[in-house]
């Protein structure tokens, strides 16, 4: 296959490159230029797609022997990924950019020009796997968990569809990480030793709610004009503070709510909800941030898609690296502007709108929908 | 490309970007090898010293005669990056501190960016006013916005380019250069592309400060010269020894320099027969190219152009695609504009020349040079039409 190999400059795309090459397909390195003004350096733990990385991508393309291009998809990022972003914190949602990314950019844009340009597929170093299917999704890919269960990117694949996951290669599948910075090192990459990158590659500095203040403090929303918002007992409605912005809490948030007086209980308080037309954020003690069903909009199938309003037996994982609650998951409409409900046999704690639940049958990845409503436990 | 050797090489490439640098003449290689293992500092006292200088000022009075100056303004640097840098800060800061009411500075839309990029230093660490010169629809620098930009007494310095790197079109050097001097500016110029494909005689421009590059005409890289006609004052850039005439200080490349006054003599020599060949040649690509794409687009063929260029734009399809598909089939060309982190932006030649951003985006470069053949030409013609049809198509793609 003639393949596009996505080079980010770290360690997991370039060996996912170079196996790419090595079984057999015709590779191209590509590095997806993001951000509109890139920084020269690295700032920080980690900036977004610097020239240091293009050029790590470069030399490791020209290790793998492979050519290499770099191309500009920051007009895309930028309203596909970086203004969602913005607009969902700004609806007091908490957005995951990175499926995000891989829903519209990677494996849409990237995917689509690709193809387009007569290539077959999209690889890149995701720790996921790709298996034929069987039963219900014979003739179908399916999408599995990585084998290494603390590097396992699953979660964030799980918005891609049928058509999308048919042109995409995950060389990396289940490969342990150290494993593969000591293929990188035995292959000569000099990006073997290079970081890892934890943060969203867009925010410097890892400061989300500096990030947030000053991209949409403006756009706090307040009716009486002024930032800002009040931070209310949940239970007793009195307000306990004042704050500059819902952008700045999450659901589950405990740290940095400023509140001076300490519980009547001595507990500790946390973020329950976000109101963010009135600009109210909620706080109360623990056992408030337990659910136990949730409703999700935005269905996506990775193969087959259920049958709608059969209740089906599942798991589902409901935030990056977080755990798998045994659930119940009934499609009410399969389509793509369709909705889902789940009904979590174990509840779970600090979920928040706009994340996204991925649906597991195993270790299979049946699909993914983004949360809208949560329901709390009683 | 270091590693590149490895593993990408493909059996005779159609190399069809001479304007980004053209392949080492053997000429040149022969002159390289011949003093690469001398040993001898030109500046040095003694017999090894001498043979040295030797080398270095029989090279100069062969570039003099190349480009009809004297030897003595023949001042040599790394390259134009340098020559071109020196031109404009040396005779800006010369000029200013001469008369500190001269801090004008102007240069056309269409220059290199050693040239642009240069001048927006000055602007902005060093008090200079710049001003962009115009160009007409075909990239022609108006004469009469130079004429009127020179009333005042109050510029400092002047460039504007031989020829341009994108569309090879030429500019009207000695007439833009006869208005300077009658307002007692000095007029630069980067001749880097038109050395060696049309006739340049420093002597007869009239132009003050000339430069010009070996590697794009079969000479070796990290080489070049800066001409300084006698009596122009410039202030040097790199301090030290003053090897070259207090203007160029550090220990020059002998080897190299021999290389570059090797390539410029047998490219000045050919350059009439070159030049009906290799106009021939881009003729018959650009009319190949028609009847493929009729769409095509000839940018600056309106005005007098270098035989060897030709910037074509191709509707509806990206340049950066429309590169990679003709690398994948192995030709080489290039989209002519610069780059910013490895991204490609709209030509600001062809933005000056009032092109809009989309089709600036659309453009792409074809250089041909002395080693060029209807076999490279063939190959371009016969990739050109499927790296078209998939261009287009990865544009509608978009959204």
């Amino acid at each position: 296959m003639r393949v596009v190999a996505a080079m980010s400059g770290g360690v997991d795309s370039a060996v996912a490159a170079a196996r790419a090459k090595e079984a057999g397909h015709d590779v191209t390195g590509v590095h997806l230029a993001l951000s509109r003004n890139p920084a020269s350096y690295r700032s920080g733990a980690r900036g977004c797609c610097t020239i240091e990385d293009s050029n790590d991508a470069r030399r490791a393309a020209d290790v793998i022997g492979i050519p290499f291009y770099v191309w500009d998809l920051s007009a895309e990022f930028h309203e596909d990924v970086v203004t969602d972003f913005m607009d969902e914190y700004a609806a007091g949602r908490t957005p995951n950019p990175c499926l995000r990314c891989n829903e519209r950019i990677k494996f849409a844009a990237v995917l689509d020009r690709a193809r387009a340009l007569g290539f077959d597929a999209v690889a890149t170093g995701h720790y996921a796997d790709l298996r034929p299917g069987s039963g219900a999704s014979e003739g179908l890919v399916e999408l599995h968990r990585a084998a290494d269960a603390a590097k396992d990117q699953s979660y964030v694949l799980g918005v891609l569809d049928q058509d999308q996951l048919r042109h995409a290669l995950f060389p990396l599948a289940g490969t342990p990480k150290p494993e593969v910075r000591r293929e990188a090192a035995a292959r000569g990459l000099l990006v073997a030793d290079k970081p890892d990158s934890h943060d969203i590659c867009f925010v410097a500095d890892g400061d989300n709610a500096g990030w947030l203040a000053e991209k949409i403090g403006d756009r706090s929303p307040q009716p009486s004009g002024e930032w800002g918002g009040d931070i209310v007992d949940d239970a007793t409605g009195e307000v306990l503070g004042h704050h500059t912005g819902t952008y700045g809490y999450t659901i589950g948030q405990r740290r940095g709510l400023r509140i001076g007086r300490p519980a009547p209980d001595g507990k500790p308080r946390f973020v329950l909800d976000i109101e963010p037309v009135s600009g109210t954020v909620r706080v109360g003690p623990r056992e408030g941030l337990r659910i136990d069903g949730l409703s999700g909009i935005r269905p996506r199938w990775c193969d087959a898609p259920p049958e709608p309003d059969v209740p089906l037996r599942c798991t589902v994982q409901l935030r990056a690296h977080g755990a798998e609650h045994a659930a119940v998951l009934t499609v009410l409409d399969a389509s793509p502007d369709g909705s889902v409900a789940v009904e979590l046999l174990e509840p779970a704690e600090g979920i928040a709108p706009g994340q996204a639940a991925v649906f597991y049958d195993g270790t299979r990845v049946v699909g993914s929908a983004t949360i809208a409503t949560t329901r709390r436990a009683a | 490309m270091a590693g590149s050797r490895r593993t990408l090489v493909r059996a005779m490439p159609a190399y069809l970007d001479h304007a980004a640098t053209s392949p080492l003449r053997p000429q040149a290689r022969d002159a390289l090898l011949a003093h690469l293992g001398a040993t001898g500092n030109p500046a040095s006292l003694h017999g090894a010293g001498r043979d040295a200088r030797r080398v270095l000022e029989e090279s100069r009075e062969s570039v003099a005669e190349s480009l009809d100056c004297r030897p003595s303004e023949v001042v040599f640097t790394s390259g134009g990056t340098e020559s071109d840098n020196l031109a404009l800060k040396g005779a800006y800061r010369a000029r200013r501190a001469a008369d500190p009411a001269r801090r004008r500075v102007l240069v056309s839309a269409v220059e290199h960016h050693a040239v642009l990029h240069a001048a927006a230093w000055l602007e902005q660490r060093e008090d200079a006013r710049v001003e962009l010169l115009p160009v007409d629809a075909e990239g022609r620098v108006l004469t009469d916005a130079l004429e009127a930009a020179l009333v005042g007494d109050d510029v400092a310095v002047v460039s504007v380019m031989w020829a341009n790197n994108e569309t090879g079109v030429i500019q009207p050097v000695e007439r833009l250069a006869a208005l300077c001097r009658a307002h007692d500016v000095p007029f630069h110029t980067d001749a880097v592309q038109a050395v060696g494909a049309v006739p340049v005689s420093f002597a007869d421009s009239g132009v003050d400060l000339l430069t010009a590059t070996a590697h794009k005409v079969g000479g070796p890289h990290g080489v070049g010269v800066l001409l300084v006609r006698r009596g122009v004052q410039v202030a040097p850039l790199l301090h030290g020894g003053g090897q070259e005439r207090d203007l160029r200080s550090g220990t020059v490349g002998v080897p190299s320099i021999a290389g570059l006054a090797a390539a410029y003599e047998i490219a000045v020599k050919e350059q009439a027969g070159a030049a009906l060949r290799l106009e021939a040649l881009r003729d018959r690509l650009v009319e190949g190219v028609r009847a493929v794409v009729p769409g095509v687009v000839v940018h600056g063929a309106g005005a007098d152009r270098l035989p060897g260029i030709a910037n074509l734009g191709f509707g509806g399809c990206e340049g950066d695609s429309l590169l990679m598909l003709l690398d994948a089939q192995g030709v080489e060309v290039s989209t002519g504009s610069a780059c910013s982190a490895g991204v490609p932006q709209p030509s600001h030649v062809l933005l000056a020349m009032g092109i809009g951003e989309q089709e600036a985006r659309e453009a792409l470069r074809v250089s041909l040079g002395h080693s060029s053949s209807d076999v490279d030409v063939d190959a371009f013609l016969a990739a050109i039409g499927p790296a078209v049809e998939r261009a287009g198509a990865a544009r509608r793609v978009r959204r």
